[in-house]
């Protein structure tokens, strides 16, 4: 284990002060490493948490830069950062929380060609993405290279969210077989979302990652967690993994990660 | 009979099927929700096969596509 320094003791000390956590937990967050694909509603929540709990690596991708209509959720980036990058945006907001720790910003999108390498060097995924063909490419590719991840997804007042480990609980594909066709169902550019639901599961996304570097609790597996505001319904909706399950099932078709066609939410911002 | 419909107990008569029990929840975007019975899938190409019986539980997974 490493020595702590007076500052990572003052830093981090209501963490270590846990019972779950300790000088053991934290050590183990300054050593992991998680990749946050996407840099808005989800993820820019999902990366400040988890900077300032002091994970050693995080990477951060995003191809977009930042625009007037995403600051309304998107609370890593700020008005002077519209048109730039989002990943360098959302990395000078980390970096500014805790200098410690190491942030590597990935300016592209994530396709079939790149996702491979991206996550190889990462514990720990945080799919913070906004279409269905990134939420399924990342699903495919997580089970492929039993890599665990936070899947989420929110709109208007509504978010679910549950984690994959690998052996553990369904896959996305469990649950949803594959995309819906385009407009089948509402994005949030036409449906709306509350920039706070963003807030809610984002925060949610990152303690599942504390939770799987620390081993702290039980992880959001075998189970997707809904979020109705409207109602402040929380509700636990317990699910197992499908035998016939195209990636992660007993005979799986899908065997590489590929990309379905242009994102959903699309139209302009 | 008793249906427990997202965690909640209804009253429906014998004979419900999965597909009845969409449309009379009116389920938004029913071509594309994902239904459990007991925690168990039911095909989409089953729901108007699928019979419930007393004290089912069903859930109604919605995709949310959303995240920037």
């Amino acid at each position: 284990m490493s020595s702590f320094s007076n500052e990572q003791l003052e830093r981090y000390s209501r963490h270590i002060i846990l019972r779950e956590v300790g000088v053991k937990g934290q050590d183990r967050l300054l050593k992991a490493r998680v990749l946050i694909i996407g840099a808005g509603g989800l993820g820019a929540p999902a990366a400040m948490y988890l900077a300032a709990a002091g994970v050693g690596v995080l990477g951060i991708a995003d191809a977009d830069a930042v625009e007037l209509s995403n600051l309304q959720r998107q609370i890593i980036h700020g008005t002077p950062d519209i048109g730039k990058p989002k990943a360098e945006s959302a990395r000078a907001s980390m970096e500014r929380i805790n200098p410690e720790i190491k942030v590597n910003a990935y300016q592209t999108y994530v396709s079939a060609a790149n996702v491979m390498d991206l996550m190889a060097d990462y514990d720990f995924v945080i799919d913070g993405t906004d279409n269905f063909a990134a939420k399924f490419l990342i699903n495919d590719a997580c089970v492929i290279a039993r890599k665990p991840f936070s899947h989420a997804g929110i709109i208007r007042f509504q978010g679910q969210l549950f984690t994959y480990v690998p052996g553990n609980g369904p896959c996305y594909r469990c649950i949803f077989d594959s995309p819906p066709p385009p407009d089948a169902v509402p994005t949030c550019s036409q449906a709306g979302v509350i920039g706070a639901m963003g807030g809610v599961i984002g925060s949610l996304q990152a303690m599942e990652a504390v939770k799987f570097i620390t081993g702290a609790g039980n992880l959001l597996t075998g189970s997707l967690l809904t979020c109705d505001a409207l109602r402040m319904e929380f509700r636990k909706v317990r699910l197992h993994r499908r035998r016939e399950c195209q990636v992660c099932g007993d005979r799986p078709s899908i065997t590489a990660p590929f990309d379905y066609a242009a994102p959903v939410c699309d139209i302009a911002p | 009979m008793n249906i427990i419909v997202s965690g909640v107990k209804k009253e429906y008569p014998e004979g419900l099927t999965v597909q009845s029990l969409i449309e009379a929840e009116n389920v938004e975007a029913q071509m594309y929700v994902t239904v459990s019975v007991n925690e168990e899938f039911v095909k989409n190409a089953e729901f108007a096969d699928t019979v419930l019986s007393e004290n089912d539980s069903v859930e109604f997974l919605y995709f949310m596509g959303g995240g920037i």
